[in-house]
């Protein structure tokens, strides 16, 4: 079997090659510089495998529990390396269990290709054996979809696929080969996807604007960053905190933006949103100017439309047209990526101070720590909160670890209370909010990132959605640390029920199996905690291990996370309690 | 921002591939937004299609679709337009007993008047093919109706616009850069 290298120097010299669909796959691939992909076999994919097979020395294959764990597994990987993840699948349930996946990488901006084996194209639309049309139902969750039924296509939509999933806004792409174009043979010669041309992906930052914004920002009296995760995948990280630094303006984040700036840089003011900090939501209708860096305003960001600060100038910078207009309406839009904008930007910038008006976001700092922080994480009553384990977790990780939840009250604790000092390092599932998300997907970022500390925080109902996923864990000695904050409850349906739905506790009891002895199933080392004298040691424990390992902690059953919007209030009527 | 409900046509330039029918149809289905009327062809540019959607709905909610339309791979730009910005026009079909253009003396006036062609005849039936205006064609419809009409189709609206549509200076950006 020859090199990748040889096989590209021959394309180079126009000298194809004839080999089979299957093999192409595996070639584009390695072309694309994949050698970790995750997936699950069957049927009508069955020849890519039998390649697999043959070029494992340099292609690792991850055989997850099922299709939803590989494309959270290529969604942790993709988000903590910034390369494209890869998910296999087969056809017809193969290929719909990867749906989720999809739809939580499209909303997110993940980058995955999804390769779905299909059955051979003779046979589409006879509703043939595991036939099912992945393209209409992928459609609305894919930036791209296609589906290969001849060999010959496979070079050029292969490159298209990974260019299109990485260009501009990442987004997830699934193809579709059909069985014969697996079979069929080629005269394969790859190329790099360079450009498509009905797709700009990065608009040019329009300099008229960038003045317009740069005149705006120098003469603010109370100016606002809220920065979401354009800067990570823009890489624009240096060039915010430069920004920042320079013309001394408070900064927030968006759950996806957290980590583009360390936790603990003096400017950095918290999170916004729904469960985010007091200041920041309640500010946001005082400052008047609104800054926005990669980010798309999100409901759970604004709450309601019409009383979101309404009294700033806003500046949005995006790299999505669509996304300028879409909820809030911005002054000055700058379109482009976030690195090249804010570089143009900065020395257009005068340098300030506005300790005035970052004092204000202390003072509300200190009414939060009060009514809520204080008792999250130094408290007195009996029960563990969720707030002290991640606590826990920063310092025996020394603020360095990569965090992955799922979605929930832990959720919101984990992004409120983590403290990291590195980008690429918070990996949650935001927009879509999927629950068991954290499990496959810290299995993709430890993979990702071998020498880094990953944590996978999870509640106990969302561990129990993709929990097979301890399987891969043991095969693969996936050294991940698995944190479940088990309260025996929905955690964020029920506080939503206690509030709103005059404490009528509909289905969110969770009657538990144990935990412990379900990890040690599986032959990871396990251990449970419930009394605050334990957890220390414990945490200390588990991250000083070199192997995967789960911690259960059994928290206060009925806790409620604050500060809370409620659902259409305003960042104004921020609730404390 | 006018925030009534208008009649705008989006007119979409895009590469000819599967399934972008379904792309774009997904866009209206996603906002619950009905698509009033559709057509797909060819356009002035050689492998590049044009769809035209008509659709009934506030111009904030028409920029957003447009928005989301041209956010996709394959479409190189997408616009909209009032009906006083464009030229546009609908075709129909009407299939009528023969017999009546004897026996009913005013279908032969109705014919004159409406400005239709007679496509083909046959012992048995006959075809009008009517261009214009929807109301005309509803008009024409409604004349004839009482008389039974055996088939009636109308196509979606095709339009032109007053302005220009810059598509090829768009694509000819691509290739130099």
């Amino acid at each position: 079997m020859e090199t990748l290298k040889e096989t590209s120097k021959k394309a180079k010299k126009k000298t194809a090659i004839k080999i089979t669909g299957a093999e192409a796959i595996i070639h584009c691939l390695l072309a694309e510089g994949v050698d970790l992909i995750y997936g699950y076999p069957g049927g009508a994919i069955m020849p890519v495998y039998d390649e697999l097979y043959k070029f494992q020395d340099k292609l690792h294959h991850v055989l997850t529990r099922h299709e939803q764990g590989a494309t959270h597994a290529a969604q942790g990987y993709a988000r903590v390396t910034g390369k494209v993840g890869v998910a296999v699948a087969t056809s017809g349930p193969g290929a719909t269990n990867l749906v989720t996946g999809l739809a939580d990488a499209q909303i997110d901006s993940t980058p995955i290709v999804c390769i779905t084996g299909q059955v051979p194209r003779h046979l589409l639309g006879s509703d043939a054996f595991q036939e099912t049309d992945i393209i209409g139902i992928s459609t609305p969750v894919t930036k791209w979809n296609y589906q290969i039924t001849r060999a010959s296509e496979i070079p050029e939509i292969m490159a298209k696929a990974f260019y299109i999933a990485k260009a501009g806004r990442p987004g997830p792409v699934l193809i579709d080969v059909t069985k014969n174009a697996q079979f069929e043979e080629l005269e394969f010669v790859y190329e790099h996807c360079k450009g498509v041309r009905s797709y700009n992906p990065r608009p040019k930052p329009d300099t008229e604007q960038l003045e317009r914004a740069a005149a705006l920002i120098n003469s603010a009296k109370k100016p606002y960053i809220i920065f979401g995760q354009g800067v990570i995948l823009g890489n624009a990280e240096a060039q915010l905190k430069e920004l920042i630094e320079k013309t001394g303006i408070p900064a927030a984040w968006t759950i996806l933006g957290l980590s583009a700036l360390a936790t603990d840089h003096p400017l950095n003011v918290g999170m916004v949103g729904m469960h985010g900090n007091y200041g920041p939501n309640v500010l946001t209708n005082e400052c008047d100017l609104l800054i926005a860096i990669g980010m798309r305003f999100d409901d759970r960001v604004t709450g309601n439309l019409d009383t979101y600060a309404k009294q700033a100038k806003i500046i949005h910078f995006e790299i999505d047209p669509a996304e300028i207009n879409k909820n809030v309406k911005a002054d000055v839009p700058v379109l482009g990526d976030a690195k090249e904008s804010l570089e143009l930007l900065l020395p257009m910038l005068k340098e300030n101070s506005h300790e005035k008006w970052f004092g204000e976001f202390e003072a509300k700092h200190k009414e939060e720590y009060e009514a809520v922080i204080k008792n999250d994480l130094h408290p007195t009553k009996e029960g563990l909160t969720m707030g002290e384990v991640i606590k826990e977790i920063n310092k025996a990780t020394n603020n360095e670890a990569v965090i992955v939840t799922d979605v929930g009250q832990h959720q919101m604790v984990t992004c409120r209370y983590a403290r990291f000092n590195q980008s690429k390092s918070n990996i949650t599932s935001g927009g879509l909010g999927t629950m068991g998300f954290a499990l496959p997907a810290a299995i993709g970022a430890k993979m990702g990132v071998e020498h880094r500390e990953v944590v996978a925080v999870i509640g106990d109902g969302g561990y129990q959605m993709t929990i097979q996923e301890l399987a891969t864990i043991y095969q693969n000695n996936t050294a991940v640390k698995i944190v479940v904050l088990n309260n025996e409850h929905l955690g964020m349906v029920r506080q939503w029920q206690e509030l709103f739905f005059d404490r009528r506790y509909a289905s969110t009891v969770m009657t538990n199996p144990d935990f412990v002895k379900i990890a040690e199933g599986y032959h990871i080392q396990a251990k449970s905690v419930s009394r605050r004298e334990d957890l220390a040691k414990v945490v200390t424990e588990m991250i000083a291990s070199d192997k995967p390992y789960f911690l259960e902690v059994k928290v206060e059953k009925e806790d409620n996370v604050f500060p809370m919007i409620p659902s259409g209030a305003s960042v104004s009527d921020i609730r404390l309690k | 921002m006018q925030m009534e409900k208008k009649w705008f046509t989006i007119s979409v330039y895009s590469e000819n591939n599967i399934g972008l029918l379904n792309r774009i149809s997904d866009i209206f289905l996603k906002r619950h937004i009905n698509i009033e009327s559709l057509n797909v062809s060819k356009s002035e540019i050689e492998h590049v299609s044009k769809f035209t959607i008509v659709v009934n709905t506030t111009e904030t909610w028409t920029q957003k679709i447009v928005g989301q339309i041209e956010k996709q791979i394959e479409v190189i730009k997408a616009f909209y337009h009032t009906d006083e910005e464009t030229i546009y026009q609908e075709s129909a079909l009407f299939k009528i007993a023969s017999h009546l253009l004897f026996d009913e003396p005013q279908i032969q006036n109705i014919i004159a008047e409406s400005k239709s062609k007679i496509v083909t005849v046959s012992r048995e039936y006959f075809v009008l093919a009517k261009t214009g205006r929807k109301h005309e064609i509803d008009q024409m419809h409604e004349n004839l109706e009482p008389y039974g009409i055996m088939q009636f189709v109308r196509s979606g609206r095709i339009s032109v616009t007053k302005a220009e549509m810059p598509i090829t200076t768009i694509l000819n950006e691509f290739y130099q850069t």
